[in-house]
């Protein structure tokens, strides 16, 4: 009986681990293979070169300044989009004024929620140039309303080193930030109303609400969504290779526009594109364990 | 989870990871050997008839950069070489990203036996040709044309054609089309303002003054991609100091980028930043809206290549006439004369070294470049081919019609630069970037030199780059 079962096991588990193994395992694995040769891509001869593309990597100014920043993504980008996450979520599950004692949100809170969550419903790319279009220096929104109110002068957004980066980053708040707030919204549901019904009988402001009942209650959600975050922050490359390609100057670059660039853009240097590839495999892979690590609290259940 | 679990199941992994084990040893880098044996398979045999001994049954695969010029003329091409070869199949194929489509068939050993390598997806021809993987054209030159009678191919090409297209003294690359690089301008705004082109830096700079003076900004750029107005800068040096400016830079000369000619010219061209000639807010727009711009008549000059034309058809203004003009003379001491611009030919075309059929891409080029192939790309696209005198008797657009008036004047005077083709990263990032530091006014001329000059450098010093040198 117990042996018969393993037939059945197996044929269920070998065709998604085969599938697995050959298109995400192999390629993984052959990267940091190619990582080690000085292939260029357009023949099959691939020399080894142990680890010069690592060394070469170590003094690559460039690769330097794009990890400075996805730093910053790292930094700002969950931050940012985790606290307008919470703080759309709980006005749309518990902003209302209406009635005191009871929690609602405020009002038209379902047409707010789908607005938020439009970004998500629009692929990447179109979001890109949508934004291109209007941080457009001539004919964009952003300038047009802006000499509406009277400016002179305005800024080229994207063609100006002082702001592109931080048009970008903008951008991708903005497209991140409606999913959060179905997500934080989906589990600020599930907390029981009776806990905030208590607080405010005694007393207590929607902000100590915000602080001291619903992040910790939310803390496991919180934790996902900075996770899922710091590895979106670690790429952006859909965004910034359509909006600026990392110009002007390389002010917007990012480490996986480096490596697209050397593997498929200006040049064709695979070996050593595969070396940036797993340089950023092992910071991913750091981000996310650091985060799982700092971010770890006990679990609350409710009963 | 006992003793004897935990060896079956790693026993399980174990059959797992063997077939892992082995699909790595066949992939990516370790396909196609050396050798499948198979590259030039098809020969046929050489006759009067047939010069090039294509086998005439053997198939065709050609793959056509979907652009500006589209993929109907390539068909044209197609059917005449079918006409020729009737037993022969033909299969072709277009797409906007030649090199991911097909960098797997170039690993694999098996790509296609004509590739149109252009576009933002290009494949870099540095990698390319230093890994051998694209067929010595020499053949080719020297077949006779297909219907003129008693001309070589090579006689029939413009001037330029061969040597854009050689590396080490090697012909690899086709560039099919004749490009001129120029200041473009609308003679309906210039008539309608009584405004004329000026001839020399100073008269161009009084000229800007008026033109700012009337509303309408002198210039704009596409601030994406700036490396368009390193072109009238380097031209405007190398009608100053001559070819030799030029050379220099492409052979990667210590300071190439800091000779005086490109001091002076560099410091001519910051005047047109200093004084605010320039289209507020062109750093941030793209090529297509820079020039979108010009054509709704926001800025009088554009600096761009002779595919603009086609490129604008969709939003130029009716009656707009856009010509083409040389970039002003900095003075008496020019070594070059005004009417001297830069041509070169463009628009890539190679047969991959393992191509199964390289007799028939071979071929196919003789087909592209008899008198007939050529007229027909310039009825379908309104570009000039490199063929010589394949636009005569055909009614030419406006703006083509400049190009072709141009390089009459320009002659033998006709310059060029191939640091681009040999270094694609030098331009589209390197220079670029200075570029849009420079017209920006974020820099002085002598640092926008010295960027580029480092650029240069690291690719001198970096050695997994092949470099490569031409003689004048």
């Amino acid at each position: 009986m117990r042996h018969g079962r393993y037939p059945l096991i197996l044929s269920f588990l070998l065709p998604p681990l085969a599938l697995y193994g050959i298109f995400v395992l192999s390629p993984y694995l052959q990267a940091f293979q190619i990582s080690t040769t000085d292939w260029l891509g357009y023949s099959a001869q691939a020399d080894p070169v142990g680890l010069a593309n690592f060394r070469t990597l170590l003094h690559d100014g460039y690769v330097w300044n794009a990890l400075k920043n996805n730093a910053i993504l790292l930094a700002v980008v969950p931050v940012v989009t985790i606290a307008l996450g919470l703080f759309f979520a709980s006005m749309l599950t518990m902003g209302g004024r209406k009635g005191r004692a009871g929690v609602t949100g405020v009002r038209g809170t379902s047409v707010y929620r789908l607005v938020y969550f439009f970004p998500q419903v629009l692929s990447v790319v179109i979001i890109a140039l949508l934004w291109k279009e209007i941080y457009s220096p001539t004919s964009g929104l952003l300038n047009g309303a802006l000499r509406a109110v009277g400016m002179t002068d305005t800024p080229a957004w994207l063609g100006d080193p002082r702001f592109a980066f931080w048009c970008v980053l903008a951008v991708m708040v903005w497209s991140n930030v409606g999913f959060y707030v179905v997500l934080f919204g989906a589990a600020m549901q599930a907390i029981p109303r009776d806990i905030y019904e208590a607080v405010l009988l005694d007393g207590a402001s929607r902000a100590t609400m915000l602080r001291k009942i619903t992040i910790p209650l939310l803390w496991d959600t919180i934790q996902v969504a900075w996770i899922y975050l710091a590895i979106a922050a670690l790429d952006g490359f859909i965004l910034v290779q359509l909006m600026t390609n990392g110009g002007p100057n390389f002010s917007s670059d990012v480490i996986g526009l480096r490596m697209y660039d050397t593997s498929f853009g200006s040049e064709n240097k695979f070996g050593y594109a595969s070396a940036i590839g797993v340089a950023m495999f092992f910071l991913t892979l750091s981000v996310a364990v650091l985060a799982l690590r700092t971010a770890r609290r006990d679990r609350i259940e409710y009963s | 989870m006992n003793r004897r679990e935990i060896l079956r199941r790693s026993a399980a992994a174990g059959l797992l990871a063997t077939p892992a084990a082995g699909l790595l040893a066949g992939c990516a880098t370790s396909g196609g050997g050396d050798d499948k044996g198979d590259a030039g398979a098809y020969k046929g045999t050489k006759s009067e008839q047939n010069p090039l001994g294509v086998k005439e049954d053997a198939p065709l695969e050609v793959v056509i950069f979907n652009g500006g010029f589209g993929e109907e003329y390539a068909k044209a091409h197609e059917a005449m070489y079918k006409e020729k070869y009737p037993k022969a199949e033909i299969k072709h194929s277009a797409t906007a990203e030649i090199s991911k489509t097909l960098q797997p068939r170039f690993v694999d050993g098996s790509p296609p036996d004509v590739v149109n390598n252009s576009g933002a997806g290009q494949i870099d021809f540095n990698g390319l040709v230093s890994q051998n993987a694209i067929a010595d054209l020499g053949e080719l030159l020297a077949a006779p044309s297909l219907d003129t009678p008693g001309k070589t191919v090579k006689d029939t090409l413009l001037p330029g054609t061969v040597e854009v297209g050689s590396y080490d003294g090697k012909f690899l690359v086709l560039n099919y089309t004749y490009t001129v690089y120029g200041i473009w301008h609308s003679t309906k705004l210039f008539a309608d303002r009584g405004w004329t082109y000026a001839k020399t830096w100073d008269d161009h700079i009084a000229l800007c003054r008026q033109i700012k003076a009337a509303g309408i900004a002198p210039w704009t750029y596409a601030g994406v991609h700036p490396r368009y107005m390193s072109w009238p800068l380097i031209s405007t040096a190398i009608k100053l100091g001559g070819p030799s400016v030029a050379l220099a830079i492409d052979n990667l000369e210590p300071n190439a980028w800091k000779s005086d000619a490109m001091k002076t010219a560099a410091d001519a061209w910051y005047q047109i930043v200093k004084d605010k000639f320039i289209l507020a807010g062109s750093p941030g727009l793209d090529h297509k809206q820079s020039q979108t711009a010009w054509c709704q008549g926001k800025a009088a000059f554009i600096s761009c290549g002779s595919w603009l034309e086609s490129e604008q058809k969709d939003v130029t203004p009716a009656g707009f006439n856009m010509t083409v003009a040389p970039t002003p003379s900095l003075g008496s001491g020019d070594k070059l004369p005004f009417e001297a611009i830069r041509g070169t030919a463009g628009e890539p075309f190679m047969v991959p070294a393992k191509a199964k059929n390289v007799a028939g891409g071979l071929e196919y080029f003789r087909t592209m470049l008899s008198r007939k192939g050529a007229q027909d790309f310039t009825k379908k696209v309104a570009s000039l081919p490199v063929v010589a005198g394949a636009t005569e008797g055909i009614d030419l657009p406006y703006g083509l019609g400049t190009v072709v008036k141009a390089l009459d004047a320009s002659g033998s005077n006709g310059f060029n630069w191939v640091y681009n083709n040999y270094y694609r990263k030098l331009e589209r990032n390197l220079v670029d970037a200075a570029c849009g530091e420079f017209f920006s006014g974020r820099i002085s001329p002598a640092e926008f030199l010295d960027q580029c000059q480092k650029g240069a450098d690291s690719i001198a010093q970096d050695s997994s780059v092949k470099k490569y040198k031409r003689a004048a």
